[in-house]
């Protein structure tokens, strides 16, 4: 084998760490359990990230902008409960078939939209601190959907359910929508993230704002897109949501807020802003489900201690993303 | 002072210090001794911060040696070196921005009775230093509230307190105005008259020739000159320093004007300026002048969409409404701010993020075309002579280069009316006379430019038309024959003037 010079570049540890972590994850759970590399499973891991996913890619741009957003578990489970309200309300009128679910889409598109645009109101036009805001609304959403739901769960009407189903277990050859979709959402936000103007902007605004403000950038524009993005996002990931369970409920999206951060901070976006890649979010967001995964093949660790492994890969994701930061 | 001359307190002798391969420093001898007040001079990037970390402990030396009263020392931190009476004040102020005067003049050292703090004794002493320096600041006053050189007297305050036996101070007068620095310069000689050794760096030689009693000049990480300060003048000074001649710092004013670009009338930034109306013309350089305080700063922020402001505004003879920095670009016009580090750039990120980030739009179709930006820095970086790695953080560059680099970035959006806040604070003499030269150029290619600035020479040498303000209004104009020092001083200081805040001169 002949070995090539060192290419001129310097492959840093917050590159090759994540990307590292998962190549290990997924030889383990090769290792470990026949069927981990599977189509079956292999799809099974990809929808299931799809969710938490498409949620993360748009809260790499609010963190990258120097923004967060704790509300986006309670915004879908309310977008989700209000979605199916409309659907099922509509469903005398308009008679189970494509219709009614476009109605249905449309219901979660422009309630996320608006559920972001309040947020991105409260805090770049009122200045509040994203964090009380975004705390805030996630209490009211999941108030909200309990309150609809009248304490238990907002179901789909049977007939309905059937019909919507395919948007999560259907696909073209073989893949699945929400597989589908969530690549599309990754690549276009990758592309924004690197060679857009508005990616750009996200990233001066975080690493100084007012640096973005001298230099004539609408910082307030900026930072209410990434926010008015992001329930665009949450309103894309519940349509993919509903059909699989076609139920909401108080305990729909428990956590994701804090499994999306999670996985863009695991793909070395920096949690203070000013610089944020959206690969690095998949890779996290892959991550944190394989850890899930690999417990439920195996039997050599409780499921229960999920939580656990993930907290400790964050925290591990972190320190070795900062100890490869030259001259820090 | 002088007499005899005394023991050095702390002396480098033939110091090198490298960063990874490259050396900075090269075989750095230099002595303070008590009493006396050193000067330290150089341009940007001659290596006088890495020989004053050295001297505070910051750094240890690659090679060389390090002496406190005659013994070999070698500082395990800087802690080391404080507590054998060496203190460094930053030129970055080192006070915890949330903390009071009190609180941070007893930072690590706190006064207690038992176990609580003896905040009585605390605020006694903070008040009889703080009188000492004649600082009249309240001691409860929080830094963040305070003014520029407030904070500076909070410093040599603190410095006092630890019983500093050598006092090292970055460029302490870059942040003061003319009135501010005789202050500070009185008491650094009241410090040396007690018997402290003080190093001192500035890149204003007449401040150096009044008040060194040593001189050290270097260039390039090497020492060309030490010796006595008595003998040296600025003129030799600033040839040692740039190693060649300087000419003319200033380039010739050229007088000729053209259409009306701007025109303010009765501009108001509550809290900070009050009918502010002047106008200007294409191919001229209007001089603000003023204290610092006095509003300059906040009216063209305000004139810039950059603080709340009313008034009338006209653009090339069309009325503006302007409340946000993008509609002034919009309109051609454009605030280049003082604060390079904190407003101007992006101290993380790479120079060619920084160089586009104002004209980004220009430079997408779609998406951003990285490869016209990398264009543009090549043609900026040899324009305007900016030195330094492309790779590196701009944050690492030196402050020369950095403002170099502001002033590239603010001209890629090609501004016709452009206001430049302290063009030269901080930077060295021959990088000055580049940026004079530039800002010239820019009027000779019918710009309209407004500069502030603190430096009496640099208004008078630089404008065509100095304005000089005084809290929060025009004070009075002055141009051709009547641009002096003592004319503009008047004016900051409503001295001498008959009623300058009723009228103003036009």
């Amino acid at each position: 084998m002949t070995v090539k010079a060192v290419a001129p570049f310097r492959i840093s540890m917050s590159v090759i760490g994540p990307v590292l972590a998962l190549v290990v994850l997924v030889g383990m759970g090769a290792l470990m359990n026949p069927n981990f590399l599977g189509p079956d499973n292999i799809s099974n891991v990809l929808s299931r990230s799809a969710f938490i996913g498409i949620i993360a890619v748009g809260m790499t741009f609010v963190i990258t902008a120097g923004g967060l957003d704790l509300s986006v578990g309670s915004m879908a489970a309310f977008v989700a409960g209000l979605m199916i309200l409309v659907m099922n309300a509509a469903l005398p009128s308009l008679g189970v078939g494509v219709p009614i679910i476009l109605l249905g889409m449309v219901t979660a598109l422009v309630a996320g939209l608006l559920a972001g645009w309040l947020n991105g109101f409260l805090i770049t036009v009122l200045g509040i601190e994203a964090f009380i805001v975004t705390l805030g609304s996630m209490g009211i959403y999941r108030s909200l959907v309990t309150w609809l739901a009248d304490g238990g769960t907002l179901s789909l009407d049977f007939g309905l359910r059937t019909f919507y189903q395919p948007v999560f277990y259907g696909g073209i050859l073989g893949i699945s929508w929400p597989i589908i979709v969530f690549a599309v959402v990754v690549i276009l936000g990758e592309i924004a993230m690197r060679s857009s103007v508005f990616g750009r902007h996200c990233a001066a605004i975080g690493s100084n704002d007012q640096v973005a403000r001298y230099s004539s950038v609408r910082v307030g524009r900026v930072r209410m897109a990434t926010y008015v993005i992001l329930g665009l996002l949450v309103g894309v990931a519940t349509i993919m949501y509903v059909p699989r369970l076609g139920s909401a409920s108080s305990s729909t999206g428990v956590l994701w807020e804090l499994e999306a951060i999670a996985a863009v901070i695991i793909g070395g976006t920096l949690l203070k802003g000013g610089f944020g890649r959206v690969w690095g979010t998949v890779i996290g967001v892959l991550i944190l489900t394989l850890i899930g995964n690999i417990l439920n093949l195996t039997d050599f660790v409780s499921p229960y201690l999920n939580g656990a492994i993930q907290g400790l890969i964050i925290v591990l994701a972190v320190v070795l993303q900062r100890e490869s930061k030259p001259g820090a | 002072m002088g007499g005899a001359v005394t023991e050095p307190v702390l002396a480098l002798s033939n110091v090198s210090r490298s960063f990874g391969p490259i050396e900075v420093l090269h075989g750095v001898s230099i002595a303070l001794r008590p009493g006396r007040v050193h000067a330290l001079i150089g341009e940007n990037g001659a290596g006088k911060s890495t020989t004053m970390k050295i001297m505070a402990g910051y750094q240890p030396p690659s090679s060389g040696t390090v002496h406190v009263e005659g013994r070999e020392t070698a500082f395990a931190s800087m802690g080391e070196a404080e507590a054998l009476g060496i203190s460094l004040i930053h030129q970055e102020f080192n006070l915890a921005e949330q903390l009071t005067a009190e609180q941070n003049i007893f930072l690590g050292q706190e006064l207690k009775r038992g176990l609580l703090l003896d905040k009585r004794a605390m605020r006694a002493k903070t008040r009889e230093l703080l009188d000492r320096l004649d600082c009249r600041v309240p001691a409860d006053r929080v830094v963040s509230q305070m003014s520029n050189s407030d904070k500076q007297m909070v410093e040599i305050a603190k410095a006092l307190l630890r019983d500093t036996r050598v006092l090292i101070m970055d460029e302490p007068t870059a942040v003061l105005t003319k009135a501010e620095t005789a202050v500070l310069l009185r008491q650094v000689r009241a410090l040396r008259d007690k018997g402290t050794a003080v190093l001192f760096t500035s890149h204003k030689l007449d401040e150096v020739r009044e008040i060194a009693d040593d001189l050290t000049i270097m260039r390039d990480g090497s020492v060309v000159f030490s010796g006595p300060a008595e003998g040296m003048d600025e003129h030799a000074m600033a040839t040692a320093m740039v190693g060649r001649e300087m000419s003319d710092l200033f380039p010739p004013k050229t007088g000729s004007f053209g259409e009306m670009a701007l025109e303010v009338r009765g501009l108001t930034v509550p809290g900070f300026a009050t009918d502010i109306s002047f106008s200007l013309r294409r191919g001229e350089i209007l001089g603000i002048a003023g204290l610092i305080g006095s509003g300059r700063t906040e009216t063209f922020e305000g004139l810039c969409g950059l603080r709340p402001a009313t008034g009338e505004v006209r653009i090339k003879g069309q009325p503006a409404q302007i409340r946000h920095p993008w509609e002034a670009l919009d309109l051609g016009m454009c605030y280049l701010t003082e604060d390079r580090k904190t407003r101007g750039l992006l101290l993380q990120k790479g120079m060619r993020e920084n160089l586009t980030l104002q004209a980004l739009r220009s430079f997408a179709r779609g998406l951003i075309d990285k490869r016209a930006e990398e264009a543009a820095l090549t043609k900026a970086i040899a324009e305007f002579d900016i030195r330094g790695s492309r790779a590196v953080r701009v944050g690492n560059l030196s402050g020369g280069n950095q403002q170099k680099l502001l002033f590239a970035k603010t001209m890629l959006s090609a501004p016709d009316i452009v206001i430049i806040d302290e063009p030269t604070r901080g930077i060295d003499i021959g990088t000055k006379q580049q940026m004079y030269g530039f800002i010239r150029g820019l009027a000779d290619q019918g710009r309209a430019i407004v500069v502030i600035s603190s430096e009496m020479q640099e208004v008078i040498g630089l404008a065509d038309r100095v304005l000089v303000m005084r809290q929060g209004r025009i004070a009075g104009e002055v141009q051709g024959a009547s641009m002096t020092e003592d004319a503009i001083v008047q004016l900051a200081m409503g001295v001498g003037q008959r009623a300058p805040d009723l009228e103003t001169t036009e």
